[in-house]
């Protein structure tokens, strides 16, 4: 015997439950998005788009095809073994003369010149020449630079016609195209940016684990402590929290430089001997001590905020079951305590990666970042696409730090405060 | 309203009441020109009374006041701007002044600005390699020398009485200034200082650290002539792999002893603090602690690499700065400029105007990078090379320093 089914539940105007309830759970999610909408439409302006540009910007190669339109269509179907045709370099005389009245050949000149030193010169002569020229344009154009007779320079062009490039990709882990478009290493002399990439990450890693090492007790005093003291020792860690990172930093020169506090106070000692003073700014260590004094406060914090929330009781009841101090602390607290570490040490991890101030401060040469060279690239180099092809790595390598976070310990985990 | 009553800050601190006209839309255009005449009219007859300048013959045409963005290097080198071309001009015409010391990344800059569409800067004074890149790629404006510069006061072009190069398409070079090495003069007996390229690299005979700019610009040129190179064969050297190889090997002896800076003020510092021996500088720097600060520096003429240094106009500004330009880089003011900081004025008229120096009175043609016995080893930076192999040698010599 089977119940008659039950009239559908109805509010008091009528309108069935399910659907009144769908109408006010759709209000709701529209008054949540128009609450946050400032906040996508900041982060879509200020955030995404100017990512979406670096990433674009990191294989964009305009520069061939746009200034020297003609001659890319003259080579179209050239073979690349001997000099192209006449009509070739009459075309690339017509673009250079065009380029030099509307005075656009700068950016094209600084593009060849990236993969081929003396390109800048080459186009500027020629291009300031262009007008006086009579034909046949091969021999008169080889004439004015010995540069338009090399094979390469023409499979340069061909092959920087195409709108977008992974030369800066290449450039940015020591590798290049030659000539004839095969990867190739860059020559030792000339490798730079895979070492600072594995020395950005080895000592971000450093850095991380001395926070760690270094942060955990206070975090674990700043928990246990009675309330007035644990008061003043979270001033202790806020105050140079707040204080200024240049300040910061410049004030570890004063200490740490070879004529510094630091030297000073051990040569008075009779420590050292005065000719014999420490090195311990501009290196490695220099980076590693100023960062991690930096970075200390963003390892405390969260491990503070795990540990307030682990009841005293667990370890009391941990000793009274028989467990020793450091048995009953690795099998107990230590595990609460994860969610903490996890949350700091990517935290102080993906801070350090991206440090450029401090490692330009008091790296010297040996203890700069990748950043470091990002900067460069785009202030004084100008090679925007090298800079936007490093940061784009870059990028890539704290997305992936992220995943493999996410896959051991689970974001969720995560507390901050 | 045409005209607007308001305080001007005046140089010195104090207060004057200024009449300016407003330049914005509304108004009968014929009574504002007249009235802005009369205005810049008086002005000009008051400054010709208080400053007593001659060159203030030049005509000045209807001046409305108004706000110059003028890019500069900063530190002693702008202050030298500053009393030189600014204050006159100020007293002049009124116009506010604002200075951005951006100089080192100018061209940065210029290109970020262009590429937004919006370009702040009416003045930029920057490097002539910097000046030639930028005028291929059309940021700043070509010059017309000979119609937009003052003549000199024998009425001699400015084409023929700028020096060698100071002109370039898009450039007009103000100064004339040298990298040099310097030492602290305390650090050495008194009968053994050290005068020549080749003492920079003998940590025997002249031990000590040494400061070099973190560039490969002037380290690979010193590296070479110490090594013996001619001075008219370095930049053929380095085009080539050996002459590279040989300016690195050069720079490995004393790689270790070597503190690199990068700003401009680092190098007088370091040698005051007697953290080095040696450091490379530019010489108006290195002056300025010598004469204002005493300190017991001395400057190493030997093989110093000279270059200019000058004005170029963003594109699309030439009509905003034509006035100032024309004011800045005439005779007087180049000479002037030249009272408060030892770069050697690129005018050959103002060369001979050069007197002392405004706070101590000491004579500055010794000091001048082009007084002849400094001048005679000297070697003037190729721009050219520079512009081809920077990108290149800079990744090299990166490379080379984190070995």
């Amino acid at each position: 015997m089977t119940q008659p089914p039950a009239a559908p539940l109805t509010t008091a105007d009528g309108v069935p439950l399910k659907v009144s309830l769908r109408r006010t759970v759709r209000r709701s999610k529209i008054k949540a998005l128009l609450l946050v909408a400032p906040l996508l439409a900041f982060l879509f302006i200020a955030f995404l788009m100017p990512l979406f540009e670096m990433l674009w910007r990191s294989v964009d190669n305009p520069e061939v095809s746009t200034h020297l339109s003609r001659t890319v269509s003259a080579l179209e179907g050239w073979n690349g073994e001997s000099l192209p045709d006449e009509a070739a370099f009459a075309a690339l005389a017509e673009d250079l003369r065009v380029g030099q009245q509307e005075r656009n050949l700068g950016l094209l000149s600084s593009r060849l010149n990236y993969e081929k030193s003396g390109m800048r010169s080459t186009i500027s002569r020629t291009a300031r020449r262009v007008g006086t020229l009579e034909p046949p344009y091969r021999e008169s154009l080889i004439e004015v630079n010995d540069t338009w007779g090399e094979l390469d320079t023409w499979k340069l062009i061909q092959r920087e016609a195409s709108p977008y490039t992974i030369s800066y990709y290449l450039a940015a882990i020591d590798r290049q195209l030659s000539p004839d478009g095969e990867i190739a290493k860059v020559p030792e002399h000339m490798q730079i940016h895979a070492t600072l990439f594995w020395r950005t990450l080895w000592m971000s890693a450093v850095i991380t684990g001395l926070t760690l090492v270094l942060g955990f007790p206070v975090a674990f005093l700043l928990a246990n402590l009675p309330t007035r003291h644990s008061n003043l020792l979270m001033i202790l860690v806020l105050l140079p929290f707040w204080t200024s990172l240049l300040v910061r930093t410049t004030t570890w020169i004063a200490i740490l430089q070879s004529q510094g506090v630091l030297n000073d106070v051990m040569v008075a000692l009779g420590v050292i001997a005065d000719e014999a003073r420490w090195q311990m700014i501009h290196n490695k260590m220099g980076t590693i001590i100023a960062m991690t004094h930096i970075l200390l406060p963003f390892m405390i914090l969260p491990l503070y905020s795990v540990m307030k929330t682990i009841p005293p009781s667990y370890m009391r009841a941990a000793r009274s079951l028989g467990g020793k101090p450091f048995l009953s602390f690795r099998r107990v607290y230590f595990p609460l305590t994860i969610p903490g570490i996890a949350a700091g040490g990517i935290l102080v991890f993906i801070l350090s990666i991206g440090y450029y101030i401090t490692p330009a401060l008091v790296g010297g040469q040996s203890g700069r970042f990748i950043t470091n060279y990002i900067a460069y690239h785009m202030q004084t180099s100008l090679n925007w696409g090298l800079a936007a092809a490093i940061a784009s790595i870059l990028l890539f390598v704290v997305i992936i730090c992220y995943l493999v976070f996410n896959r051991l310990i689970g974001v969720d985990k995560v507390k901050l405060g | 309203m045409p005209i607007a009553a308001r305080w001007m800050h005046e140089p010195d601190g104090s207060q004057v009441r200024r009449f300016s006209v407003s330049d914005g839309a509304g108004g009968d255009d014929n009574s504002k020109r007249r009235i802005s005449m009369k205005i810049s009219n008086r002005v000009v007859k008051t400054s010709i009374a208080a400053v007593g300048m001659s060159a203030l013959a030049v005509a000045v045409s209807a001046h409305a006041q108004q706000t110059l963005n003028i890019v500069s290097w900063g530190g002693a080198y702008s202050m030298s701007q500053h009393e030189a071309y600014d204050k006159p001009w100020i007293e002049k015409t009124g116009d506010k002044i604002v200075n951005i010391d951006r100089s080192g990344n100018a061209l940065a800059g210029l290109r970020a600005q262009s590429q937004a569409g919006n370009v702040t800067w009416d003045l930029v004074d920057m490097l002539p390699a910097d000046a030639m890149i930028a005028c291929d790629e059309g940021l700043i404006e070509p010059l017309d020398h000979d119609e937009l510069l003052a003549d000199a006061p024998d009425g001699t072009p400015p084409s023929e009485d700028f020096v060698e190069g100071a002109l370039g398409d898009c450039f007009v070079a103000s100064i004339v200034y040298s990298n040099i090495v310097a030492f602290n003069s305390e650090m050495f007996p008194e009968d053994a200082q050290p005068s020549t390229i080749e003492d920079v690299f003998d940590l025997e005979n002249y031990p000590g650290k040494r400061a070099l700019l973190r560039k490969p610009i002037n380290n690979m040129e010193w590296a070479l002539i110490a090594d013996g190179v001619e001075r008219d064969e370095v930049y053929a050297m380095l085009e080539t792999e050996e002459g590279v190889q040989r300016a690195f090997d050069k720079l490995d002896t004393i790689k270790d002893e070597v503190i690199w800076w990068e700003e401009g003020a680092q190098p007088p510092q370091l040698l005051a603090d007697q953290e080095v021996a040696f450091a490379s500088a530019y010489n108006g720097r290195i002056f300025n602690a010598m004469v204002t600060e005493d300190q017991p520096f001395e400057i190493i003429w030997d093989a110093q690499v000279f270059e200019l240094d000058g004005w170029v106009v963003p594109t699309g500004k030439l009509d905003k700065v034509k006035d100032y330009l024309h004011f800045a880089t005439d005779t007087q003011r180049l000479a002037d400029q030249a009272q408060y900081i030892s770069y050697g004025p690129a005018r050959l008229s103002s060369s001979e105007l050069v007197s002392t120096h405004a706070e101590t009175g000491i004579d500055m043609t010794p000091h001048m990078p082009t007084h002849e016995p400094n001048f005679a080893t000297a070697l003037q930076k190729d721009d050219l090379f520079w512009a081809d192999y920077n990108d290149e040698l800079t990744q090299r010599f990166n490379a080379w320093l984190s070995q």
